[in-house]
């Protein structure tokens, strides 16, 4: 995969000319086309990012519209605990990952489920450039459509919030680490998604083990034990949440997770992802 | 030039392709034969490294095919027409194969063109029927103009016209000096368009050779005779050496004759005062010497029969 310079010949040339070297700039080209081509993939994208959006618009605005009737002990925390959980709730999060891993998946496994697969192959034999290429492409889209969301959801819920005076800026303290973590959350599940469908190559069975690994576990693992919470944290859905956490005033967790462990964690699981899905892809037959 | 050299490919117990050696030379069209389940599709598969062989090579012009970066210009193939994402348009779908190995957009919608899916370019393939699927195919293997071309059962789903059309393009591509190498399981396909023939048969090569060499092996010529009294034509004619059968159809009244001309057949019957009620020459096709050469190695076989 030598993405190199010295290649004006091809564009324009007929074949039979001598060959320069495999071109990783044409397969970025040919995986941008074909991610595009398909429908369902920009619905995906547009229907997901408007539902995010709106979950963390409507907590916004529930407590806009409840702020007088809280205690003073909700209003010494709101700033900026709560505020931030209204930019980036739960909910939204688990919809962000479940979309970004299902795209994710069905890049790889939809080549796989209709046998585009070999025509890709017959065309270009080089089949860890051609994943490569893949995730390339989807990391690039990705990072843009979590940065979008990320970056809508905060500014939208803050100048909400900011109507009663409890609105976050970015400049806050931590404020654009969660906001970049929420970002990078399409990313990573996007290129695990890549790695579970390269490796199982089926498409139903791919999205169950995608949901199990990735939203349904946190939910049986607590952080009241050492083991537990070690794989708990270990988890980018609970790295994410580390990540956007203001702060933690009871101090309730006897093993908290660590801010510079939830970044390895989310650098750990997008590059196992991607060997995985070259290695898979390679000896494979498609 | 495509050569095979002792390839093999098992599967646990099974050997789908065993030690086949050839060569297919370009210029014309060679038909790659066998019953279903022969390991024509394995063969094809490894020739393009999308099957990894269990010995043997399989090369393209003395390399393997998996060393070249661009596939589409050096071998274009069509091995399953319905290996695409009914997703994208056709277009969309030739302009990032065509991408891929850095051939020019303009070469797109020659290809489309050139197969007459020119007015369905925009549809999604999804809606293709399978002879348009097989159009496109054919279009995704012409986009890089290659030099060497395979399709595995390349007619499948077409109609008449569409069948006509392919040959005429075989013919033509094939007189433009390159490699054309189209498997099949129907003779009669073969008999229009192939020049040399490879016939396999278990995984095993049955026969390398053209196709006059092949369709005399058929021609043994017999005659067929219909007569009320065959016992005793049958004794006179094996009194002249011929070698008399029972029709295969197993009705009483006919014979079936081999070694002699219905002419001579004619006379004796005349000279032994037999009535004949009909007599007529057969020779076996292309698809009789295939059946006849294949029978030992049928891998499916409808009913009970064998």
């Amino acid at each position: 995969m030598t993405s190199t310079t010295a290649q004006q010949t091809v564009a324009s040339t007929a074949v039979h000319v001598a060959e320069p070297g495999a071109r990783f700039r044409d397969l970025l080209a040919a995986e941008w086309i074909k991610l595009w081509s398909l429908r369902s993939i920009s619905w995906a994208f547009g229907a997901s990012a408007l539902v995010i959006i709106a979950i963390n618009i409507s907590a916004a605005v529930a407590d806009y519209n409840n702020w007088p009737t809280y205690n003073e002990g909700i209003r010494a925390l709101f700033v900026p605990i709560w505020a931030m959980r209204d930019a980036f709730t739960v909910g939204a999060c688990l919809v962000l990952i479940l979309a970004t891993g299902s795209i994710g998946a069905l890049t790889i496994v939809g080549e796989y489920s209709t046998g585009q697969i070999r025509t890709t192959f017959a065309a270009v034999p080089a089949r860890r450039s051609v994943v490569a290429a893949k995730m390339a492409v989807v990391t690039a889209v990705m990072l843009i459509y979590g940065t979008v969301v990320a970056g809508t959801s905060f500014g939208v819920t803050q100048a909400i919030l900011s109507g009663r005076g409890i609105g976050l800026s970015l400049g806050y303290s931590g404020a654009l680490r969660a906001v970049a973590a929420s970002a990078l959350l399409a990313p990573v599940c996007a290129l695990v998604g890549m790695g579970l469908g390269a490796l199982i190559r089926h498409t139903a069975t791919t999205l169950v083990t995608f949901t199990g690994i990735l939203l349904l576990l946190p939910f049986l693992l607590n952080d009241r034990h050492r083991w537990s919470s070690a794989i708990l944290h270990a988890l980018p859905r609970s790295a994410w949440e580390r990540l956007v956490q203001m702060g933690d005033p009871f101090k309730s967790a006897p093993y908290p997770a660590t801010t510079s462990g939830s970044w390895i964690v989310y650098a750990a699981w997008p590059l196992a992802a991607a060997v995985v899905a070259v290695v898979a892809v390679h000896r494979h037959d498609p | 030039m495509i050569e095979v050299n002792e390839l093999t490919k098992r599967y646990g117990r099974t050997t789908a392709v065993n030690g086949l050696t050839f060569t297919v030379r370009p210029g014309h069209v060679t038909g790659f034969l066998g019953p279903n389940g022969a390991g024509k599709s394995t063969t094809l598969r490894m020739l393009l490294g999308l099957t990894e062989p269990t010995s043997g090579t399989a090369t393209v012009d003395g390399h393997l095919f998996r060393d070249h970066p661009r596939g589409l210009r050096h071998v274009g193939a069509l091995l399953d027409a319905h290996d695409v994402h009914g997703g994208r348009s056709a277009a969309a779908h030739l302009s990032a194969l065509a991408r891929s190995n850095g051939i020019p957009q303009r070469r797109v919608d020659e290809v489309l063109e050139e197969v007459g899916l020119a007015p369905a370019a925009r549809r999604r393939i999804g809606g293709f029927s399978l002879g348009m699927k097989q159009r496109l195919g054919i279009a995704t293997a012409l986009l890089g103009d290659p030099p060497v071309l395979l399709f595995d059962e390349p007619v499948n789903g077409l109609d008449p016209e569409g069948m006509r059309w392919v040959r005429g393009l075989f013919r033509r591509l094939a007189a433009e000096g390159r490699t054309m190498f189209v498997s099949s399981h129907l003779m009669s396909e073969m008999q229009n368009t192939a020049e040399h023939l490879i016939v396999i048969g278990r995984g095993k090569l049955i026969a390398d050779e053209s196709v006059t060499e092949f369709a005399a092996r058929g021609t043994r010529q017999s005659v067929t005779v219909r007569t009320p009294d065959p016992t005793a034509l049958a004794a006179a004619l094996e009194a002249e050496g011929a070698s008399v059968q029972p029709d295969a159809s197993g009705a009483e009244e006919w014979l079936t004759v081999t070694g002699l001309s219905a002419a001579r057949i004619g006379e004796l019957a005349s000279h032994h005062r037999t009535v004949l009620l009909e007599l007529a020459t057969r020779t076996s096709s292309l698809e009789e010497a295939f059946m006849e050469l294949t029978a030992d190695s049928v891998e499916y076989l409808a009913g009970d029969s064998r």
